[in-house]
């Protein structure tokens, strides 16, 4: 409730200086605009910028760093006790005690935590004071110049637009932080996984079972460690169902852009775009719910008829029910591209006296290929990186096998389930998550890379 | 001249000769397959929507109504205590003894606790809610409505068993046993002789059933005297005393289990062949196990469920207490036969009789199911419902909206309007168009590693989840947000500078504007993807189980995508038909969202 009502107030504060400033630049001509070098809402949002924006820099850079002042202090407090704690083991020490100030304790609490959390405390209070009189004292001082500086010669709005500008700046620089902090935060964790696992050993390895991985406290990384972190089994389950989902969608959906964009009437286009539109925008847990319920029962009761063993979460179900919901992905994209070829080249074509079909296979999809490989590429990114489809349909033990009618597990599936039990979040097996992210996440990007690539270098110029 | 009319036309063969037409039909065929695949790849895509929505209308559609019973609830003060002790009262008592009243002769400790498994275990829950928000109800008579319990709904629903109904009007006799807990009815026609049948197909089931464990006894019989064989062998062939003293026990061993073996073929085949001896003669009776489909038959305002069967004859235990034996004429009487035997459902043949009666006396009516929209989780399946994950879901995506929003227009504007057309621009806008790409689960890792982890942020609160979301929304609105302001045309800029305005202005007062329903559009299509995700929000903890409406934006809370994964995983029944339902109030929400974008699109977006 507090939060609320302090912005709204600071909201109210901020539109009653708009008004002072914009009241203030009148008043210092007597009421006659044309004596003003900007329109007096410039004056206004001048004098708002002055008073807020200091305020507002130092409410972000003290949120910022605060954490890392306040970790330097409690070690400072706790002296020698706190240099007797090992070095691995400061950082969940430092976490107990900001829990404890919390109110609900994380991980163990001894005499030292408490004190820990009590220097914390006391030492939140008094720098929260002091940030908060510094800012009011920014903003007031801030809104004094401001205001003695509301004058008709003043270019406020030239000053008004330069600051929208770099906050225009700032908001294109959230995407590139976010990238900046999905790379870091992978990489970081990837890091300590590798410091306690072999990078090779992940990524060439064949077993792969976490649930038996050796926790100590003391984290030193042992060979049995590295027995059960094989990644391979888990890659070759992605690759199976993704090449089941591609198999279902990439003749479907080339065919369904094919027949829209050459064969069918306007009424059939009318009617096909909307359901595949509507296929796209289903919820990908509607899917996996539905194949855990209605396909891969099917399939297994289907093979049993014929004498196979399907199991009840067969790599066919999930990657069939994968493939159908690509297929509005793979249909748009080659649309796009099917449409670009230009209407002379069918007709050429139709000159010759080919077929429409004929036309299709020998002069569209060619000159359309490129669009259509780079469209596929980016269905198999979408692919790999799908989760609940998986999550639901199909295993959680690693398997290594080719055969679609038994069980595997995928990389997102692994992510999933390492991270949502109740482990600690710096075991092995929680890192080995991150590890596996940062996998997906550089093969997502290099399918991604190549598959604009292609677009660019081998696209026909027509005229 | 003669040599030219000697010679007409020779390339006219390639288009007229056999082969050529031969040619041309295949072209055509291959011309008419091409199309059919372009039409069946549509129609894949159709059929399978189509069996999508079905599948999950049909689930779903049950769940929205639920079955209450209107109780007589004894809500006397003395029973309840003062208001301030109301909610301390014994709810679960005033329950028991209000389901114990409809049925008194009921004893007995275990027909007392089926009796009270009809009333949901929500019911005392709900009872003092009700009690402790409006205490005038204290003393009042009249009845209250309670949920049942989740089988009883599901059988009202017909989803446990279908029944057969048979009436009749020839006469029986109904006979009790010296102690009244048996009756024995006897017609004079053979009015059960189908239900004998089917026991007896039950009994030739058993009887393969047996034979075949026969045959895999059989099969280890003749292991074991190969084994046999094969030690005796080797013991011929044993050279010291310690080896064949070895050998001897083994083959000891091998000996006795062979002997158990063959006895057990012998039983198995002898428990089969009476199984089929019985099943193969006419006329003598059986007695039905729970294997069998029940029987029950309805007579004299009593309910007697057949244990004994032949083809005239019934004897069985009293569902309901018949009013006087005696013989029947001219009164009619029904058999009822229960399609699922008991011992493959989970809500018996006596709680089916009380749950009948319940509803012949008017006390059970199907309503609107209130409780799955206006309550949390829950354990139980009857008092689950959807309304905390929609206030969830609401909440997480206020805050994507409020992220997103303003920092997608503010750099779709700054990248098309303002920015320069160098390196670090192209690096800004690659970047974007890969961010788009990323799959969503990576967005969850950042979210856990940099929220969760280093700021300490709460776990499974909404802001966090909207955070993540917005994150994940905001290259989507970016993206959205340059191509509407580039379809603005360059002649609008033109003109606003040309009466001097400033850059920032022209875009703001004129550019943005017109280009406001696409950013509109793109904004909202964003959010419907949004209100789908479950992957990222599963990674930072909105998994939990929440049972409270969350209130503010830090309450732990659940969007409505991860509770119908969570449900999902649920074995009971009724939680698969609450999924369902869970599932089109998700696809509801969808529709009315893309429709607004649609409409807004079709309306307001200008054509240039």
């Amino acid at each position: 409730m507090q939060g609320w009502l302090f912005a709204l107030g600071s909201l109210a504060v901020l539109a009653g200086l708009f008004f002072a400033g914009r009241a203030r630049a009148l008043a210092t001509v007597g009421g006659n605009t044309s004596g003003l070098h900007s329109t007096p809402g410039y004056h206004g949002f001048y004098l708002v910028i002055w008073a807020a924006l200091p305020a507002v820099v130092l409410f972000v850079t003290w949120g910022l760093i605060s954490r890392f002042v306040t970790d330097a202090y409690v070690a400072g407090q706790l002296g020698d006790a706190f240099a007797a704690i090992p070095e691995a083991q400061r950082g969940a020490f430092l976490r107990a005690a900001r829990s404890l100030v919390a109110g609900a304790a994380f991980g163990e609490v001894t005499d030292l935590t408490r004190q820990g959390a009590d220097a914390y405390r006391t030492f939140a209070e008094v720098t929260g004071t002091i940030v908060n009189a510094f800012a009011l004292l920014l903003a007031v001082s801030g809104l004094g110049w401001g205001w003695t500086r509301i004058a008709p010669r003043l270019r406020a709005r030239q000053f008004v637009e330069r600051t929208v500008m770099w906050l225009l700046i700032a908001a294109s620089g959230v995407a590139i932080i976010t990238t900046i902090g999905i790379v870091l935060s992978l990489i970081f964790e990837s890091l300590q996984f590798f410091a306690r696992v072999n990078f090779f050993d992940f990524l060439f390895g064949l077993h792969w079972s976490p649930q038996s991985a050796y926790e100590s406290i003391t984290w030193e990384a042992t060979d049995r460690n590295s027995e059960v972190f094989g990644a391979i089994p888990v890659f070759v389950g992605t690759l199976l169902i993704t090449t089941i989902a591609i198999a279902v969608a990439a003749p479907v959906g080339l065919m369904s852009a094919i027949y829209l964009s050459d064969y069918a009437s306007k009424a059939t286009r009318a009617f096909a775009k909307p359901i595949l539109e509507i296929l796209a925008g289903i919820p990908t847990v509607v899917y996996g719910f539905f194949a855990a319920l209605t396909v891969a029962p099917f399939f297994r009761s289907s093979g049993e008829s014929f004498g196979l063993t399907v199991s009840s979460e067969s790599a066919l179900a999930a990657g069939m029910v994968m493939g159908i919901m690509i297929i509005p992905f793979v249909s748009s994209l080659s649309d796009d591209v099917i449409n670009a070829v230009p209407q002379s080249l069918r007709d050429g074509s139709a000159g010759l006296g080919a077929t429409k079909s004929e036309t299709i296979r020998k002069v569209v999809l060619p000159a359309a290929l490129p669009g259509i490989v780079s469209a596929l590429m980016l269905a198999i990114s979408r692919a790999i990186g799908e989760t609940m489809i998986v999550v639901m349909a199909a295993g959680l033990a690693a398997n290594m096998t080719i055969n679609p009618l038994e069980a595997v597990t995928t990389v997102t599936v692994q992510i999933v389930t390492l991270l949502t039990g109740d482990s600690e979040f710096d075991s092995a097996k929680t890192l080995s998550a991150f590890a596996l992210g940062l996998m997906l996440f550089c093969v997502t990007l290099l399918l991604n890379v190549i598959a604009l690539r292609v677009i660019q270098k081998y696209r026909e110029q027509y005229d | 001249m003669t040599e030219i009319a000697a010679d007409p036309m020779p390339q006219s063969a390639i288009h007229t000769s056999e082969s050529a037409r031969a040619r041309l039909a295949a072209r055509y065929r291959t011309e008419r397959v091409f199309r059919f695949l372009g039409q069946a790849a549509i129609g894949v895509s159709v059929a399978f929507l189509a069996l999508l929505l079905t599948t999950v209308v049909i689930q779903g559609v049950p769940a929205f109504t639920y079955n209450f019973a209107s109780l007589d609830f004894d809500l006397s003060s003395e029973r309840l205590g003062g208001p301030d002790e109301i909610s301390k009262a014994d709810f679960d008592g005033i329950v028991r003894d209000a389901i114990r009243g409809e049925f008194p002769q009921v004893t007995g400790r275990t027909p007392r606790r089926l009796l009270g498994g009809l009333i949901s275990s929500g019911a005392p829950v709900l009872l003092r809610e009700r009690l402790v928000g409006d205490p005038s109800l204290v003393g009042s008579s009249g009845r209250v409505s309670v949920p049942v319990s989740d089988f009883a709904d599901l059988y009202l629903k017909g989803q446990i068993t279908g029944s057969e109904y048979r009436d009749f009007t020839s006469p029986i006799v109904l006979e009790a046993s010296g102690d009244g807990s048996t009756y024995t009815v006897t017609a004079d026609q053979a009015v059960f002789g189908d239900v004998l049948e089917l026991v007896k197909q039950r009994l030739l089931a058993d009887a393969a059933a047996l034979r075949q464990r026969a045959e895999g006894q059989a099969r280890s019989q003749a292991r074991i005297q190969s084994d046999i064989v094969g030690f005796e062998s080797r013991l011929s062939a044993a050279e010291d005393a310690a080896e064949s003293a070895g050998l001897t026990a083994r083959l000891e061993q091998a000996r006795a289990n062979l002997d158990s073996v063959t006895a057990e073929i012998a039983r198995l085949e002898a428990d089969a062949a009476d199984r089929e001896a019985r099943a193969g003669s006419a006329v003598s009776g059986e007695p039905m196990t729970d294997e069998d489909p029940s029987l029950l038959i309805y007579a004299a305002d009593g309910v007697i469920r057949a244990t004994h069967i032949t083809a005239t004859t019934v004897e069985g235990e009293a569902m309901l207490p018949v009013a006087d034996p005696g013989s029947l004429v001219g009164n009619g009487w029904r058999l009822r036969i229960l399609d699922v035997p008991e011992s493959n459902r989970k809500f018996s043949d006596q709680e089916i009789v009380w749950t009948d009666t319940l509803v012949d006396r008017g006390e059970v009516a199907s309503a609107f199911n209130w409780i799955f929209f206006s309550k949390g989780a829950s354990r139980e399946p009857e008092m689950a419902g959807v309304w905390g994950a929609v206030v969830g879901s609401t909440l997480t995506l206020v805050v994507t909206l409020a992220l997103s929003f303003p920092l997608g227009v503010a750099a779709a504007i700054y990248l098309q309007e303002f920015a320069p057309k160098n390196r670090i621009t192209t690096l800004i806008e690659v970047n974007i168009n890969n961010l788009a790409a990323v799959p969503s689960i990576v967005f969850g890792l950042l979210g856990l590693a940099v929220f969760l982890n280093f700021f300490e942020f709460d776990r499974s609160a909404p802001y966090v989840g909207g955070m993540v979301l917005g994150l994940m929304t905001l290259p989507t609105i970016i993206i959205a947000s340059r191509v509407s302001l580039g379809a603005v045309p360059p002649s609008i800029r033109e003109a606003a500078l040309g009466i001097g305005a400033s850059r920032l202005q022209t875009v703001v007062h004129h550019v943005l504007p017109l280009a406001l329903p696409g950013i509109l559009t793109g904004t909202i299509i964003g959010m419907a993807r949004a209100l789908g995700e479950t992957a990222p929000l599963l990674m930072i903890g909105m998994v939990a189980f929440i049972v409270d409406i969350p209130g503010s934006f830090s309450d732990p809370a659940t969007v409505l995508p991860v509770q119908i994964f969570m449900w999902a995983d649920f074995p009971e029944a009724a939680f698969q038909h609450r999924t369902s339902a869970a599932i089109i109030v998700l696809l509801g929400f969808l529709i009315v969202m893309n429709a607004l974008a649609v409409i807004m699109r079709w309306r307001f977006e200008r054509r240039w």
